[in-house]
């Protein structure tokens, strides 16, 4: 536990020192907040006290900012080597995912915390659902950790960060909404099967306020998975684990 | 601690990196770990530090199974890699608190263990610059210090001279040897005198085979296989010497070196030729201004062990 937390730190650390963390947390803010207040179809034309057009447009944000956060992780490490001198020394592989997973997770959990003034200024604007607040939060929580989880995996199979960004896109455009176009076209319960995957209809289903097991089973599936394979990847270098 | 490999096989693809190596290492030996470039040195060592598995033979480190005890074992090894990779955004201090960390050595003397190594590798002054920003030999020894902060009990290294300044190669090499007293030290490296200079026993492999294995000594009496004389003898005629050198019992070739100056290589299987040369030439007259006995560069062992 420590060592993830040591790992977690360093992490954390260059994110901030390289500006990366900055960077991301002002456009996260900047795009969410132009769609939210200023754009076209924002919160005023609604005239609506909601912030449903914040959750879908953070929906998006998330699924291109996050691989810009996650695709450094390992793909770095594995280019300038500092892996070998890392996974060298009294630690796991285990250790060095799950202390970068969970620093990215972190500095997420950051950017969206810096969008809690808009929930209260919001809520003196008129009534607000708080459960569906708090559910969207969620969500929006739930879908980052599953796309982290995604993103870490995308970089542990390159040395080459785009590449690993683009890997990222091409897994994650079938959970955001490939799976869903899919499966608005069949029938039966492959159809089911294939609707069930889209990150899309657990997100909707969770910011109605609905918090449902069946969600959180789908994230918790999509965070072990993505965790269990980089593991797995970052093992094809043939270490004993 | 020590090593013992057996059988140890690597391949990688259809390569094979690492071909039936068998190696002990005894506590407190420091190893010369010798073999031109793609040999299979950095493999062993990447094996031995369990960051890649073998695919055959097994590692026994300290009598343990490395296989089954590599997160423990882990602990006791302390690894410089040939590319030294290192944070480059990290201040040196910064990155050696956070390898004696990981490392787990115990809270209160994390700082004396900094300060201790700093003091070590001449890093003082360069200790809150970040490592991107040191030269190459600065940079090594930075390397060097995150690979022994831990006080581990075995110590690979993977050229740790490269990029050092001629001083600091004194100074490190003397480290060297004061850690090896201890510790097990397997050292590769390309610069041969240093071998000479550090090491107690030379391990050279090619093409993934071990060619040879023994003291600096052992090594050039192999390849010798006798012990070679020069000898320059003057007043005499050249060919008379010859024959009368060739004469002798202990003797077992004589070579022209240069005929003109009257210079000989002498090939010999005892020690006392020496003496007996030198009674030849009183009883001839001859005149004897040289006389060095030809020792075989490791270089020129290390070349005709690893070529073909």
């Amino acid at each position: 536990m420590k060592t993830i937390w040591l790992i977690a730190k360093r992490e954390l650390n260059s994110f901030f020192d390289s500006l990366i963390a900055y960077i991301i947390i002002i456009l996260f803010l900047g795009f969410t907040g132009f769609f939210t207040w200023i754009s076209g179809s924002d919160l005023f034309m609604a005239g609506q006290a909601s912030l449903q057009s914040f959750f879908s447009i953070s929906y998006w944000s998330l699924f291109f900012f996050i691989p810009a956060l996650t695709m450094r992780l390992i793909a770095e490490e594995k280019k300038t080597g500092t892996i070998e001198m890392l996974l060298t020394k009294a630690i796991t592989d285990r250790q060095v995912i799950l202390g970068k997973y969970f620093a990215t997770l972190f500095l997420i959990m950051i950017a969206l915390l810096f969008t809690i003034p808009w929930v209260i200024t919001i809520s003196k604007l008129g009534n607000i659902d708080t459960g569906g607040v708090i559910c969207g939060y969620l969500a929006l929580v739930l879908i980052s950790a599953a796309y982290t989880s995604i993103g870490i995996f995308a970089s542990s199979i390159t040395n080459n960060q785009i590449v690993a960004f683009l890997s990222f896109l091409f897994i994650g455009l079938f959970f955001h909404f490939i799976f869903e176009i899919i499966s608005g076209d069949m029938t039966g319960s492959l159809g089911k099967v294939i609707n069930y995957l889209s990150v899309n209809i657990h997100f909707e289903s969770l910011s109605r306020g609905v918090v449902d097991s069946k969600d959180l089973i789908y994230f918790g599936s999509i965070i072990f998975f993505g965790l269990f394979l980089t593991e797995v990847s970052l093992s094809k270098r043939n270490a004993f684990n | 601690m020590d090593i013992v490999i057996e059988n140890l096989t690597k391949k990688y693809g259809n390569q094979t990196a690492v071909d039936n190596i068998s190696l002990k290492v005894a506590t407190g030996e420091i190893l010369g770990f010798l073999g031109p470039n793609g040999a299979g040195k950095t493999t062993t060592m990447k094996i031995i530090t369990s960051y890649i598995a073998a695919d055959e033979g097994k590692v026994y480190i300290g009598g343990k199974l490395l296989a089954d005890n590599y997160y423990e074992l882990k602990k006791h090894i302390g690894y410089l890699s040939e590319n030294n990779p290192l944070y480059h955004d990290m201040p040196v201090i910064d990155f050696l608190n956070f390898c004696a960390m990981i490392q787990d050595i115990e809270k209160s003397r994390i700082p004396d263990r900094v300060a201790e190594m700093i003091q070590l590798t001449g890093l003082k002054r360069e200790q809150h610059k970040k490592i991107g920003e040191l030269s190459k030999g600065y940079q090594q020894r930075v390397g060097l210090a995150q690979a022994i902060i831990h006080d581990p009990e075995i110590l690979l290294l993977d050229e740790p001279t490269s990029g050092l300044d001629p001083n600091q190669i004194v100074e490190i090499r003397k480290l060297i040897r004061e850690l090896g007293k201890e510790k097990t030290v397997i050292l590769s490296t390309h610069i041969l005198p240093e071998v000479e200079a550090t090491c107690d026993r030379i391990f050279i492999i090619n093409k993934g085979r071990i060619v040879a294995d023994g003291t600096a000594e052992s090594l050039r009496k192999q390849s010798q296989g006798s012990d070679i004389l020069k000898v320059k003898i003057e007043d005499g005629e050249p060919e008379k010497v010859f024959k009368i050198i060739k004469a002798l019992p202990s003797v077992s070739m004589v070579e022209f070196a240069d005929r003109n100056l009257n210079r000989f290589e002498i090939h010999c299987t005892d020690k006392n030729v020496k003496r007996e040369i030198f009674r030849l030439c009183v009883e001839n007259k001859w005149v004897l201004t040289e006389m060095s006995p030809f020792e075989t560069k490791l270089e020129d062992i290390f070349r005709n062990l690893t070529i073909n």
